[in-house]
């Protein structure tokens, strides 16, 4: 079987006064119905590379890829009109702070509503009935109460869970997290995480889990690319992140302080060693 | 009061920001020296403390009072040559316009410091930023780079007591150990108190000797940093907090 | 180019080669833009004028020729003459220098103030900023002609209290948008770092907030500068401004509207002056907005 997502030789650049600048730099990887992790630091490439999937790379960057293809479906070669029916519908992003991605004059619940009704033509009652399964879906205890909300009405975590379920309400085959809980609390990352897990797994999708946090990617996601300036230094499994080859994945590794750290002094990436830049 | 003089004391503090009272009689001794940390979730007040200290936040009642001295609500010359604060984010805490020999020179014209352009090359040489990025605009930095003045820029004044404020959490990890190390270098070299507001507890474990655990305006838990490293933290709440950080550790570690 | 790499130099060795090299972007970015080129020109053009109009006008701006009177533009008179037999064209280059004092002392004048008044609003807020601002609003809530015409009704007519009048309509304006940056920046960490310093308010002001507003003060008082010209031409043209034989601009449109049917070129000359300034200000000032503006920078 093919795999969902198939990703060859993927270029994006940006024109800067010195220039044409790739951000990326030809990463290649297959997708199936999996969880995969991209970690990187900032500059690394890696949101662009969510972002290049979805077609969300605006002029003048330019986008290239030997192939980039979703479901069979060749992605650089579709129209914006076309794009719009898989946005959302079968491709789905979260971002990273929900404060800016909820329109803040809209209540939750009809935000919810447009996600769903933009894809699918379905009757006032069950569109409601499916905006309160969802919502309750993301743990939410109140649904009913929250859908009448505005998004200044509701915490950073609640924020990000009512993302989650207008991401998920059209029932997409892949979902890509572009630093879901960056902005949340500790506690509150991992009640989002497990939710956007549990979901994936019961609905049999794909995920993409970017992040730059080693340790979140590793605990949520099958499979790890590590990206760093533009390319995909290593890809392993993510139970064997703790054999890492790559120096830059073991010095990212051994910059993290731990909770019981002796450690005198923290290790710093030598970056002559790699970066370009 | 025992033999040593307390660098931070806070007697029966509250803070109210408008009409709500944000932190609720908190009372802390931070010795000369000492590495704290305040540790909480986003809300539990940490932070406003941090600026009640700085004189950011002067809507308080009770006692705050840096090395023996009783400090006034506003902003203070005296406690600016003894106090001084790093900010969470290194792209909002430089002047935009401003090249960075002007920001750290800043500090010692207001308060008629002479022999400026020496202090200004060897505090640059301190916190390990080459003599190249004297003169260059904050956007021509990276931002562990900009942190790095940020700190020169609190240290200008010598002063004997830092407030840092999420100091490396807009920071990718391996500038994180970057900054990290510098500051404990700094605090050994230059005698430094460490006030420290964060929510990342491996941070503490590495820079800090005791810490408080807050929640909802209120300290939970004051404790060592032994205890924390050996999982031992006693309050249900700081338990959980230490939970949800180990499990996200917990596979790696 | 041994200057350009001194000015372009990513690692300036002094706060001067910083600064210069910080104008010098400014400056290559504003000639990538045609608009504001030509808006730059002009305004060239008009200082130059201003600067060289005894050398360049052919004419004296006052001298009477009643035998030419109202002669059509011809090779000895490239504007034509007006009524009095005066030199059309002569009397616009020498008008270029009322213009630019207009316009310059009016930017002097107002700017500042209009500054000073928005940032002490702004940085205190509480009562200081209800009083401020409550002054600035009882003058933005009257239509700036009539303000003007009032002021220079009670002054008494001529080009030095048209200024005046002009200044003192102008600044509350600037007052409002110097607010407006001053609260969006007033709360900015590098401001509660210098805070922490020990400045004082008037430093932290002064030093700190005050380079910030400049930029979008410049532009906003670019683009103001054609509605100064026309005010400036409006209060000449009614009498109030400028008085005979002043060659100014608005003043010289007014003597023409008798002759408008049958010698057109006596009021359209001097129109044509006023509307190329105008449109170079205006060329400049959006040329200014896309380099300068803090909110477009760093993308």
């Amino acid at each position: 079987m093919a795999p969902m997502l198939e990703v060859k030789n993927l270029r994006v650049s940006f024109p800067t006064h010195r220039g044409r600048v790739e951000v990326v730099k030809g990463i290649s990887f297959d997708l199936g119905r999996e969880r995969l992790g991209i970690v990187g630091e900032s500059g690394s490439g890696k949101s662009m590379t969510g972002r290049a999937i979805l077609k969300l790379i605006r002029k003048p960057g330019l986008v290239t890829a030997d192939r980039l293809a979703f479901e069979g479906v060749d992605i650089l070669r579709q129209s914006e009109k076309q794009m719009r029916s898989i946005r959302g519908a079968r491709i789905s992003m979260v971002m990273q702070d929900p404060k800016f991605s909820l329109n803040p004059v809209m209540t939750v619940g009809e935000q919810i509503a447009e996600a769903l009704v933009t894809h699918e033509k379905l009757p006032r009652r069950e569109v409601n009935e499916r905006i309160l399964t969802m919502l309750e879906a993301v743990r939410i205890n109140d649904p009913k109460r929250v859908a009448g909300l505005y998004p200044h009405e509701v915490s950073g975590g609640m924020g990000q869970r009512v993302m989650i379920a207008m991401m998920l309400i059209p029932g997409p085959e892949l979902l890509i997290a572009d630093e879901p809980t960056s902005a949340l609390d500790v506690s509150v990352q991992a009640q989002v995480l497990d939710i956007i897990d549990d979901l994936v797994t019961t609905k049999g999708m794909g995920l993409i889990l970017i992040s730059h946090d080693l340790n979140l990617v590793s605990r949520y996601c099958d499979r790890i690319l590590v990206m760093n300036s533009g390319t995909v230094v290593e890809e392993c499994a993510a139970g064997e992140l703790d054999s890492a080859r790559h120096p830059y994945t073991r010095g990212l590794l051994a910059a993290m302080p731990t909770i019981d750290e002796s450690r005198d002094e923290l290790p710093v990436l030598d970056r002559s060693q790699w970066a370009g830049t | 009061m025992g033999g040593h003089m307390s660098a931070i004391r806070l007697s029966n503090l509250d803070i109210s920001y408008g009409d709500t009272k944000v932190v609720h009689g908190v009372n802390l001794d931070i010795a000369e020296g000492e590495s704290f940390a305040l540790v909480g979730e986003s809300g539990s007040g940490k932070s406003t403390i941090l600026r009640a200290i700085a004189g950011l936040a002067p809507d308080w009642t009770g006692g705050i009072s840096v090395l023996g001295q009783a400090r006034s609500h506003g902003v203070d010359r005296a406690v600016a040559r003894q106090c001084q604060m790093v900010f969470q984010d290194p792209y909002g805490s430089l002047h935009p316009r401003k090249t960075i020999d002007a920001t750290l020179s800043e500090p010692l014209a207001i308060h008629g410091v002479g022999n400026r352009g020496k202090r200004v090359e060897a505090m640059l040489k301190a916190v390990g930023l080459d003599q190249r990025f004297r003169f260059r605009f904050p956007h021509q930095l990276s931002g562990g780079q900009r942190q790095r003045v940020a700190i020169a820029r609190a240290l200008m004044l010598e002063p004997k007591v830092l407030l840092l404020d999420e100091p490396t959490s807009a920071l990718d990890v391996s500038v994180q150990a970057e900054i990290l190390n510098l500051l404990k270098r700094l605090r050994r070299e230059q005698g430094l108190t460490f006030l420290l507001v964060t929510h990342n507890l491996p941070v503490v474990s590495f820079l800090c000797d005791r810490l408080a655990v807050m929640r909802h305006g209120r300290v939970v838990e004051v404790a060592d940093v032994d205890l924390l490293r050996s999982g031992q933290l006693v309050e249900p709440y700081s338990r959980e907090l230490l939970a949800a950080t180990e499990g996200r550790a917990g596979v790696i570690a | 180019m041994a200057t350009r790499d001194w000015l372009l130099d990513d690692s300036p060795s002094s706060r001067w080669q910083a600064n210069a090299g910080r104008a010098y972007r400014v400056f290559t970015a504003l000639l990538r833009n045609p608009l504001s080129v030509v808006g730059g020109v002009i305004i060239i053009v008009l200082i130059l004028t201003a600067i060289l109009a005894p050398w360049l006008a052919p004419y004296s701006a006052t001298g009477q020729d009643l035998a030419n009177r109202l002669a059509p533009p011809s090779s000895l008179h490239w504007m034509g003459t007006d009524e009095l037999g005066r030199d059309i064209f002569s009397r616009v280059i020498w008008g270029s220098q009322i213009t630019l004092t207009i316009v310059l002392l009016v930017a002097l004048i107002s700017a500042p103030l209009g500054l000073l008044v928005g940032a002490v609003s702004g940085y205190f807020g509480g009562w200081t900023d209800r009083l401020l601002m409550g002054f600035t609003d009882i003058f933005l809530s009257m239509p700036k002609l009539i303000l003007a015409l009032a002021f220079v009704a009670a002054l008494g007519p001529g080009i030095n209290n048209a200024i005046i009048a002009i200044a003192i309509t102008s600044w509350p304006a600037y007052a409002r948008i110097a607010r407006a940056e001053t609260l969006t920046i007033r709360n900015a960490e590098f401001i509660a770092a210098v805070r922490l310093q020990g400045a004082s308010p008037l430093r932290v002001i002064v030093q700190h907030v005050l380079p910030l507003c400049t930029s979008s003060m410049i532009i906003r008082v670019t683009l103001d500068m054609a509605g100064v010209i026309l005010t400036a031409a409006g209060l000449g043209f009614i009498g109030l401004g400028a008085q005979p034989p002043l060659p100014e601009w608005g003043a010289m449109i007014s003597r023409g509207r008798t002759f408008i049917l049958d010698q057109w070129w006596v009021a359209t000359m001097p129109g044509f002056a006023i509307i190329i300034v105008s449109l170079g200000f205006c060329f400049l000032g959006d040329g200014l907005r896309d380099v300068l503006d803090p909110k477009s920078e760093g993308k």
